[in-house]
C-alpha cells in the first residue's frame, strides 16, 4: 500500500474543499451574515493541512486497485470531516455527529436531513449544504481528476472506485478526458436548469439551491415542506430535470458526438424510461381519489417517481399519507436507483437488468442441464466477471442492509421507519417513510444509530467495496505490523 | 495524434506504452478481453475487444478519425489485412509487422500496392541491429539516426584504458584522434560533456565520426575494432537466417547449429553459403569441437531466452571474441544488464523503438520545427534534428562562439546530404540540418539552443 501517495492525494483533496469553503463565505457576504467567518477558518485549516500534504511530490508512484480504493474512501471520509466544521464552527449545528451526519448527507447526495425546522439555517450554510450534493454528485475525485495531472494508469483506478455501476467505460482514451466531458456535461445540464427556474419565477438563491440539489441527485430542500410550496411549473422542471440527472451521462455523449442511433439501443436507458413510466402510471391511478383531476394525480405521482427512483428525495407533497400501493412502489424504486454512470444512487438499473438476465438463464440450466447461455446486453457478451461482481454486490448489499436494521432497531422505532431509514440512506435517497418520511427528519436517532447510518450512506455513494475494504485489517498493516493493534 | 495499435502482445502494449506517455490518444484493439482491459488501465488508452481487421471493431476504435494505425498482432496477414481495410474507412497512415520470410522479399511490393507507410519485420531488423554490432566489435552499442547516415557509436572504457583518467579535449591533442564525444554514461546519469570532462574507467562514452575515423580511435586506444571474420550462430530460426544472410553479404563466414534436421535442410537450401551443423547448442563438447575457443563472434538466438543467457555466459568463459544475446522479454532487462552478455538485442524492444521513431518524426513534422526526433541512451538523452531557415541568428557564427546552453551539443551538421562534424571553426550556414544531442529534453525550435 503506498500511503504517501494517497496522503498526496487527500492533501489535494483538502485543498480543493478549502477552495470549494470559500464560495459559501461570498454568499454570506452577499446576505450580510455574520456566520460565514466559519467557512473562512475551515478553509484556512483545510488548505493548511493539504498545502503540507502536497508540498512534496511522492517518489514513489506505484498505484495499484487497492490504492485507488483506500484513497476514494479516504477522500469521502475527510472531506465529510472538514465540511461538517462550519456547521459546529457557527453554531448552527451544534453537535458535531448531527453536523456530519448532514455533511455526509450533503456528499452522498443523499439528502436525509437531522434539522427540523430548516429555514432556521443561514443562507450561507443552506448554500453549503446544497453545493455539497453538487461536489459530490459527479465525485470529487473525478473532479481532481480533471484538474490534477496524475501518471497514466493510477487515474483508471480513482474513476473506477468513485464512478457507480458494474463497469466504467471511458469515453475517450484518456481518463482525465474523459473526466472533463462528463463534468462539462454535468455543469452544462446544471445551468440549463438554473436558467429554466429562474425564468419561470424562481429567485437566484433558490434557482442555484434546487438545481445543485437536482443534479447531484441529492435532494436538500431550502423550504422545511421541501417544493411542496413551489408552482407546477417549477416542479415539473425539477421533475423532469432529476430524471435527465439520473440517465448515464455517455447517452449525453452519443447526443455530443452525434449518434443518436446508438442511444435508443441502449437497454438501460429503454428500462429505466420503461419503470418510471409504468411506476408513474400505477402510482396515479392508485392516487387519483386525494386529486381535482387525473392529470395533476399524474404530474405529482411523475414528480414523486422520478425524486425516488434517482435517488433524489424532493417531495412536492407528503407521500407518507399515500395508499400502501404506492408506497410500495415507491420503496421498490428506492431499490432500483438509476442508471450506472449517472449521479444517482441506489442498486442502478443496468446491476438489476444483468441481474435479470442471470436469474432466466440460472432457470434455464435447471431445465436443460448442459445449456450453455450468456448474459448478454446490447446484443454484446456480458464478461461473466462481471455477472458474478453484480452477485457479490447484491449479496454484500444486503449483509449491509440487515445488519444495519438490526444495529438501529435497538430504538424503538416502528418496523417501517428503520426499514425505510436505512433504505433511504444505503441508497443515497433521503425521506423514507413514517418516522422519516418527507415531511420528518432523522434526528431522532441516537449518535450510534447515526454513525451507522453515516456509513451506510457513504458505502451506498460509493458503491459498497471502498468503505468495506478501508474496514479489512490488511489494509491497516505496514510491513507486516498492525498500524492499530 | 489519434493511434489505434492493433494487438496487444509486447510490442504492442510496448508501444502502447510508450506513445501515451508521449501524449498520444491511444486505442488498442485485441481479441482477449483480459489484456485490452489491462493495456488500456495500465497504459490510458481506449480498449476495444474485437477482432481488429473487422470494419466494425475499427469504428468503435475511431478508425474515422485516426492518424495512424499499427498492426502488430502475431499473424502477418491479420495485420495486412487489419491496415488494407483502415485504409478504405479512414484517411490515416498504417504501419504492419510482417515477419515471414517469403513476404520479405516482396515487401515493397505489398507497400505500394496496399498503401502502407511502414513495414516492419523484428527479426530483420533485430538482424541488422547485429550485423551493425558486429562490424564494430568494440562498441556495445550503435544508435543510428538521420536515417542511418549518423552513427553513435557507444563503448565502454575498460579498466586500464589510456582514455581512464583524460579530459575530453586531450583526445585530440594527446591521441591525434578526430572523433566527438557525445554523451557520457556514467552510473545510470547521462553526462553531455565540455572540454574539461574527465573521462573515467567503467564509463560508457559514445562518440561520433566517420567509419574510417572511428577504426583509427579505436586502434589508438588500444581495442580491436575489425569486423569479425567468422560468427557462430546457435538456433536456425528466422533472426538466424536474416542475420546468416546479411554476414555473408559482409563475407562474413556463418555457421549455424540448429537441432532440427528438417529446420537445417531448410537452411542449407536457403544459406547455400553457410556451413549449417546439425546438433544441440548446449552441449559443449559440440561447441569445442566446431571452435568456440577460436570464434571472433558467438550469438545466442534460440527461442529461450534462458538458455541463450546461459549459452553467453558459458561462451564468455571460453573466447574472447564478440557475443550477441538474444532476449525476448523485456522485464528484467535491468538484471540481464548485469551479466557479462556482450550486446544483448531485444527484437521486441528493436520494432516497438522503430515504430515509436516514426510516430515520433511523423509528429513532429506536424507544429514544431524539429525534424525528426530520438531518444537515445535509454530515454534519458534526445537528438533532435533541425532545419536551419535563414532568418536563424546562429548563421555565420563559429560554434565556439555561440551561447550555447549546458548539456548539449551540436553534434553534427548534414550540408546537402554531406555528414560534417563540426569543430569550434565551423559555422552554419542556411539550410543545413544540425543534429543537436542534448540531456534537456523537450526544445522545440533551433533557437532553445541558445542560452537567454
Amino acid at each position: 500500500m503506498n500511503y504517501r501517495f494517497i496522503s498526496y492525494i487527500v492533501g489535494w483533496i483538502l485543498n480543493f474543499q478549502g477552495i470549494f469553503l470559500i464560495i459559501p463565505s461570498f454568499v454570506a457576504l452577499y446576505y450580510g451574515e455574520d456566520s460565514g467567518f466559519a467557512y473562512v477558518v475551515t478553509s484556512i485549516i483545510c488548505l493548511a493541512i493539504g498545502v503540507a500534504l502536497t508540498l512534496k511530490k511522492p517518489s514513489n508512484k506505484a498505484f495499484y486497485a487497492k490504492d485507488g480504493f483506500i484513497s476514494v474512501a479516504a477522500c469521502w471520509i475527510v472531506l465529510s470531516i472538514t465540511g461538517a466544521l462550519p456547521f459546529v464552527f457557527n453554531g448552527e449545528i451544534p453537535s458535531i455527529v448531527d453536523a456530519m451526519f448532514e455533511t455526509i448527507s450533503g456528499f452522498t447526495t443523499t439528502g436525509a436531513t437531522i434539522l427540523s425546522d430548516v429555514e432556521a439555517l443561514s443562507k450561507c450554510n443552506l448554500f453549503w449544504r446544497s453545493f455539497t450534493h453538487w461536489i459530490g454528485g459527479m465525485g470529487v475525485l473525478v473532479f481532481v481528476l480533471c484538474i490534477l495531472p496524475l501518471a497514466g494508469g493510477d487515474n483508471m483506478h480513482l474513476l473506477k472506485a468513485e464512478s457507480p455501476g458494474p463497469s466504467v467505460n471511458k469515453l475517450v482514451p484518456r481518463v482525465r478526458d474523459t473526466a472533463l466531458i462528463l463534468y462539462g456535461i454535468y455543469i452544462f445540464l446544471t445551468i440549463i436548469e438554473v436558467v429554466l427556474l429562474l425564468i419561470s419565477g424562481m429567485t437566484a438563491f433558490d434557482a442555484l439551491t434546487t438545481s445543485f440539489g437536482t443534479a447531484g441527485t441529492g435532494g436538500f430542500g431550502i423550504k422545511n415542506n421541501s417544493m411542496a410550496d413551489y408552482s407546477v411549473a417549477i416542479q415539473n422542471i425539477v421533475g423532469v430535470f432529476m430524471m435527465l440527472f439520473g440517465v448515464n451521462f455517455s447517452i449525453y455523449f452519443l447526443l455530443l458526438v452525434r449518434k443518436p442511433k446508438q442511444i435508443l439501443k441502449s437497454e438501460e436507458l429503454r428500462v429505466y424510461v420503461g419503470i418510471i413510466a409504468i411506476s408513474t402510471i400505477v402510482i396515479g391511478i392508485n392516487i387519483r381519489g386525494s386529486f381535482p383531476s387525473i392529470w395533476s394525480a399524474l404530474q405529482q405521482a411523475f414528480f414523486q417517481v422520478s425524486s425516488v427512483i434517482t435517488t433524489t428525495g424532493f417531495a412536492t407533497v407528503d407521500f407518507n399519507l399515500w395508499p400502501s400501493l404506492s408506497k410500495s412502489v415507491l420503496i421498490l424504486l428506492m431499490f432500483v436507483g438509476a442508471c450506472a454512470g449517472s449521479t444517482g444512487g441506489g442498486i442502478k438499473v443496468s446491476r438489476i437488468v444483468i441481474l435479470w438476465k442471470d436469474i432466466k438463464n440460472e432457470l434455464a440450466a435447471y431445465m436443460h442441464p448442459r445449456s450453455v447461455r450468456t448474459v448478454r446486453i446490447e446484443g454484446k457478451k456480458v464478461n461473466n466477471e462481471i455477472v458474478n461482481s453484480v452477485k457479490t454486490y447484491i449479496s454484500l448489499y444486503l449483509v449491509i442492509f440487515i445488519s444495519s436494521v438490526l444495529l438501529i432497531s435497538f430504538e424503538n422505532y416502528s418496523f417501517e421507519t428503520n426499514f425505510t431509514a436505512v433504505a433511504a440512506t444505503l441508497n443515497n435517497v433521503g425521506p423514507g417513510f413514517d418516522g422519516v418520511g418527507p415531511m420528518e427528519n432523522f434526528a431522532k436517532y441516537n449518535s450510534f444509530s447515526k454513525y451507522i447510518l453515516m456509513f451506510d450512506m457513504l458505502a451506498g455513494r460509493l458503491e459498497l467495496i471502498p468503505m468495506v475494504i478501508i474496514f479489512n485489517p490488511s489494509v491497516w498493516k505496514i510491513r507486516g505490523k498492525r498500524l492499530f493493534s | 495524434m489519434q493511434i489505434i495499435i492493433v494487438g496487444c502482445g509486447k510490442v504492442g502494449s510496448t508501444l502502447a506504452e510508450q506513445l501515451s506517455q508521449e501524449g498520444h490518444d491511444i486505442s488498442v484493439i485485441d481479441i482477449n478481453e483480459k489484456i485490452v482491459e489491462e493495456v488500456s488501465y495500465k497504459y490510458d488508452s481506449l480498449g476495444v475487444v474485437g477482432n481488429g481487421a473487422s470494419h466494425l471493431t475499427q469504428v468503435e476504435a475511431g478508425i474515422e478519425k485516426a492518424h495512424l494505425l499499427i498492426a502488430v498482432t502475431g499473424s502477418d496477414e491479420l495485420n495486412l489485412l487489419c491496415c488494407l481495410i483502415a485504409r478504405k474507412v479512414g484517411d490515416c497512415k498504417t504501419i504492419a509487422r510482417v515477419r515471414n520470410p517469403i513476404y520479405s522479399k516482396e515487401i515493397n511490393f505489398i507497400k505500394e500496392e496496399l498503401g502502407l507507410s511502414m513495414v516492419i519485420n523484428p527479426e530483420n531488423a533485430a538482424a541488422s541491429e547485429i550485423t551493425r554490432v558486429l562490424r564494430f566489435p568494440s562498441a556495445i552499442s550503435i544508435d543510428r539516426f538521420n536515417k542511418g547516415r549518423v552513427e553513435l557509436l557507444n563503448f565502454k572504457v575498460q579498466d586500464g584504458s589510456i582514455l581512464h583518467n583524460i579530459s575530453v579535449k586531450e583526445i585530440a591533442s594527446k591521441l591525434h584522434c578526430d572523433v566527438l564525444v557525445c554523451t557520457v554514461e556514467r552510473a545510470e546519469e547521462v553526462i553531455i560533456p565540455n572540454g574539461e570532462f574527465i573521462i573515467k574507467e567503467k564509463d560508457v562514452v559514445s562518440i561520433i565520426a566517420s567509419h574510417k575515423k572511428a577504426v583509427e580511435f579505436f586502434v589508438k586506444i588500444g581495442v580491436i575494432s575489425n569486423p569479425v571474420k567468422n560468427a557462430m550462430l546457435i538456433g536456425g530460426g528466422a533472426l538466424s537466417y536474416y542475420l546468416a544472410n546479411q554476414l555473408i553479404g559482409y563475407g562474413i563466414d556463418v555457421k549455424i547449429i540448429e537441432q532440427d534436421l528438417n529446420r537445417c535442410e531448410v537452411l542449407t537450401e536457403l544459406l547455400p553459403r553457410a556451413m549449417i551443423i546439425n546438433g544441440d547448442g548446449t552441449n559443449q563438447s559440440l561447441l569445442k569441437e566446431e571452435g568456440i575457443e577460436e570464434t571472433e563472434s558467438f550469438a545466442s538466438l534460440t527461442g529461450l531466452d534462458e538458455e541463450n543467457v546461459l549459452l553467453s555466459l558459458y561462451a564468455h568463459s571460453k573466447t574472447k571474441g564478440k557475443i550477441i544475446t538474444k532476449v525476448n522479454r523485456i522485464a528484467f532487462d535491468d538484471v540481464i544488464n548485469n551479466l557479462e552478455l556482450g550486446s544483448v538485442i531485444y527484437p521486441k524492444y528493436i520494432t516497438a523503438e522503430y515504430i515509436v521513431q516514426y510516430v515520433r518524426a511523423m509528429n513532429n513534422s506536424i507544429g514544431s520545427n524539429v525534424e525528426t526526433l530520438y531518444k537515445i541512451k535509454k530515454d534519458k538523452a534526445e537528438a533532435l534534428e533541425f532545419y536551419v531557415n535563414e532568418d536563424s541568428k546562429l548563421i555565420g557564427i563559429p560554434i565556439e562562439k555561440l551561447n550555447l546552453k549546458d548539456n548539449l551539443l551540436i553534434c553534427c551538421i548534414n550540408r546537402s546530404g554531406k555528414i560534417i562534424t563540426p569543430r569550434g571553426q565551423d559555422c552554419i550556414v542556411k539550410g543545413d540540418r544540425v543534429i543537436v544531442v542534448t540531456t534537456n529534453l523537450g526544445y522545440q525550435d533551433l533557437a532553445d539552443i541558445l542560452r537567454g
